[in-house]
């Protein structure tokens, strides 16, 4: 069980971390305080033309590995600013790993053959993962994830939330069951501009990984929220399918359905990606830099409940949340299993 | 010049009198037996009348149960009671193979059916995983459960062409097994059932039957070594086309169908002369690389016109998997490997007991190896060789498998006993013998039931394995070892299984 809240300005109005804080500290029963997060799009518009890298470190600034890091990042790319990520330790949440952000752009003229500035960026992010010690917590364009082990309020507490103002916010309280609540492996999960937040628990996940090894996306962090990200960004960014596709390729209509609407494309689609479908319980809210998308498995076992109150989308595990912040809305429905809702940001 | 002694075989029916009914005439079981084990022996009733009692020759049982199961007074069994060896080192197997060999039949010893040995049995030592608590399993009468399975190279992206595939509605198809080595009642049983379930049956590399040509939809037709019945139609007749380069019950070995059991049809259909031997040689004579593999598998596409899959199979044997890779890259939409396990009509029993590697662990090591080259999707993987229920399927699948041939449960649900003597061409069940008296045995309605009855129960057990692990489509558990733990395998058997142990 987890919980999660997603709060999407469709008009791009910037509100601060404390709406968010609120939206998920009542879903505190879906957590156990072993991990918090938090997404938020749009907090860094100064920087906003490079890569913002949230990077956490295991132990203190001592740590050897941060040199090691550093001076990796500073090989292969442009580092316009680093700086750490201010922490205000309380009284729950006393001691945590170290986290730092730079805001860098690769060197292009290192780009092999056929690779994007993207690719680049997802290579340089499973190379450091892959160092022991340190994790990349998100690596988007003018957003950032902060997450750890707590319950979200004291995350967002220990990170001052309120302190960031952003137009797309996500919030996730975990319940770790079959992986260990550390604090790399608390969501939001995030890669380039995408992050997940989820609920659920993958079934797939070895047939995920394996294929996604093929595609040099190694699965490191121990969580089921990791495929589905990897997994959204193979399909979007690196096979170019739309939104709607990569959802049916996660959560595709059965075949029946689709032999009776004789509907080639979608059974190329699962003919091709059969291995990219999630299985299992699982409900989600995957951000993206001009939108979100909500999506449940297909047989609907997990919550979800969307609603919409003027430009502002939210989603949510739970109706409370919605109701906190907005006890007046214009539209509520829960999505059904399989069915993508997906929220366009105005450009 | 025979020995001054004879071996006798292990087994011989024992006939409970009490029950069995041959004063009231009935001989049955002696009509039944197909091997001449049975013999009635005139004997004389109290009433002074001579009755005909069944009697064991204990010279030709097999242990095939043909009498057993058509007793109709339930009044047979078989025993077991060997030239037993007392000795520890030369077993009674060992003992009496040497005696068969050097007493009465001299040369290389025949078997049919697929290896005895003690080597381990991977499947039971892999467990599934299941669903408790932190995530749902699924009812699989409540909730849709998805079994289908497509074979074939399929692209990268959905802008690319896919190539042509085989659609599985349950990923289980009916192995090669010629026709010669079983009946035409065997094929057009095999060829109904897997038209009316929706998958596939193999013709082995004996031809394809003029009077099935209209089940092709849901044939693969085999082209061997030795070429038999291959023509531009029978490529053209089939839904997919499948070199065979080897079969794991004899890896690197061909095969030999006497010219006594190449009778008018078969002759026909395999396009050779009425009573000629049909030798398959051990390797195509076209084929010494895999350069050439390459060619023929196009020269078929291009006889085909690219509108079926081309499938290679392939023993499984120490290389496996840079094998597998070279057939990927030569081309191939599928390859088959077959296991040590695999069955088959004739066999020499040195080479099937002790040639190839599990079907377990090929796969996994071939699985593994086209995923670390990235060329996986180009091909469909096929297993065989030793599955024997539905467990294995799915263990099979999970370990990276897209589906599976099965042989010898075919030849079980026709009734056979696996007595191991199919290159007799005595088989009492009529399946592996073309003595239409033997063949008249097999109605072929029955045995399409039996066929669609197996491929149903396999299908419906996958789907209960796939609830209780929560997956609701079966491509979720291709290559997911993730659901599989290992139980008393040493590091490396689950390195290769690619699986963790039970416990972890």
């Amino acid at each position: 069980m987890c919980g999660i809240v997603g709060i999407i300005n469709q008009n791009k109005q910037l509100i601060d971390g404390s709406f968010i804080r609120e939206a998920i500290r009542i879903q505190r029963d879906r957590g156990n305080g072993l991990g918090g997060g938090f997404a938020a799009y749009g907090i860094y518009p100064e920087h906003k033309d490079n890569y913002a890298f949230h990077i956490m470190y295991d132990g203190d600034r001592h740590n050897p590995l941060i040199s090691q890091v550093e001076e990796y990042l500073d090989l292969h790319t442009k580092i316009f600013h680093k700086e750490e990520i201010p922490v205000y330790p309380t009284k729950v949440i006393s001691n945590g790993p170290y986290f730092k952000r730079y805001f860098l752009f690769p060197h292009e003229d290192e780009l092999s053959k056929d690779q994007t500035v993207d690719d680049r960026i997802v290579e340089i992010v499973m190379n450091v993962n892959r160092m022991k010690g340190a994790f990349v917590v998100s690596s988007g364009k003018n957003m950032g994830a902060f997450k750890g082990v707590g319950f979200p309020e004291d995350i967002a507490d220990y990170f001052r939330i309120e302190n960031y103002t952003a137009y797309m916010w996500t919030a996730h309280n975990r319940f770790p069951t079959n992986t260990p609540g550390w604090w790399g492996g608390a969501h939001p999960f995030s890669l380039l501009d995408k992050s997940v937040v989820h609920n659920g628990e993958i079934t797939s996940y070895g047939t995920n990984k394996r294929w996604l090894e093929m595609y040099n996306y190694f699965c490191t962090l121990q969580t089921d929220t990791e495929p589905i990200t990897y997994i959204f960004d193979k399909l979007t960014r690196k096979d170019n399918l739309s939104i709607e596709d990569a959802c049916f390729v996660m959560a595709p209509s059965l075949w029946k359905e689709i032999d009776r609407k004789n509907d080639i494309k979608k059974q190329k689609l699962r003919q091709i990606y059969g291995p990219a479908v999630v299985n299992g319980p699982f409900g989600i809210v995957l951000t993206y830099e001009n939108g979100a998308v909500i999506l449940n498995d297909r047989n609907k076992l997990r919550p979800v409940v969307c609603a919409r109150v003027g430009k502002r989308f939210y989603a949510s595990s739970e109706e409370c949340s919605i109701r906190l912040l907005s006890p007046n809305v214009d539209e509520i429905w829960s999505p059904k299993g399989g069915e993508p809702v997906i929220v366009e940001l105005e450009r | 010049m025979k020995t001054n002694w004879t071996i006798r075989p292990p087994f011989h029916p024992e006939f409970n009198l009490e029950r069995c009914d041959y004063k009231g005439g009935c001989n049955i079981c002696s009509h039944e037996c197909s091997w001449g084990e049975i013999s009635l022996k005139p004997v004389k009733g109290d009433d002074q009348k001579i009755y005909h009692m069944p009697w064991a020759n204990w010279e030709a049982c097999g242990a095939c149960q043909r009498c057993v199961k058509s007793c109709p007074q339930k009044a047979i069994h078989i025993v077991n009671k060997p030239m037993y060896s007392g000795h520890g080192y030369w077993t009674t197997e060992m003992v009496s193979n040497l005696w068969r060999q050097a007493g009465n039949e001299g040369g290389v010893l025949l078997v049919g059916n697929g290896a005895t040995g003690p080597q381990r049995r991977y499947f039971d030592h892999i467990m599934f995983d299941a669903c408790q608590v932190t995530n749902p399993s699924i009812d699989p009468l409540r909730e849709p459960m998805e079994i289908r399975t497509y074979l074939g190279s399929k692209p990268e992206r959905l802008n690319e062409e896919i190539g042509p595939q085989l659609k599985l509605e349950v990923p289980i198809m009916f192995g090669a097994m010629s026709f010669g080595a079983v009946s035409l009642k065997v094929h057009e049983s095999e060829a109904i059932a897997t038209k009316e379930i929706g998958t596939f049956w193999n013709t082995g590399e004996g031809g394809f039957h003029k009077s099935l040509r209209e089940y092709g939809n849901n044939t693969i037709v085999q082209v061997a070594s030795g070429r038999f019945g291959v023509s531009e139609d029978y490529l053209k007749a089939a839904a997919a086309v499948e070199i065979k380069i080897g079969q794991g019950a004899k890896p690197g070995i061909g095969g030999h169908l006497p010219g006594e059991k190449v009778s008018g049809q078969i002759s026909e259909t395999r396009m050779i002369p009425v009573g000629s031997d049909a030798l398959s040689p051990a390797p195509h004579h076209d084929i010494y690389s895999i350069e050439d593999l390459r060619q023929l598998i196009f020269a078929i596409k291009e006889a085909t016109d690219y509108k079926v899959p081309v499938s290679v199979k392939i023993a499984a044997v120490h290389n496996v998997a840079p094998i597998a890779s070279g057939i990927a890259r030569a081309g191939a939409d599928i390859i088959t490997i077959d296991g040590f396990r695999g069955g088959t009509g004739a066999t020499p029993l040195q080479i099937r007991q002790n040639t190839g590697i599990p079907i377990e662990l090929a796969i996994a090591a071939a699985d593994q190896r086209l995923r670390e080259e990235g060329i996986r999707s180009k091909v469909s993987l096929v297993a065989s060789g030793g599955i024997q229920c539905s467990s294995d399927v799915l263990k099979t699948i999970c370990l990276g498998a897209d589906a599976v041939y099965v042989g010898t449960p075919v030849l079980l649900a026709f009734g056979c006993g696996v007595c191991q003597r199919c290159f007799t061409g005595k088989c009492a069940y009529g399946i592996t013998t073309n003595n239409p008296a033997l063949v008249d045995r097999i109605n072929v309605e029955q045995g399409t039931q039996a066929l669609k009855n197996l491929l149903h129960a396999w299908g419906e057990e996958i789907k209960e394995l796939m609830g209780s692990m929560g997956i609701s489509t079966i491509e979720s558990l291709r290559g997911n070892r993730d659901r599989l733990r290992g139980i008393n395998l040493s590091d490396t058997e689950l390195r290769i299984l690619g699986i963790k142990h039970a416990g972890e």
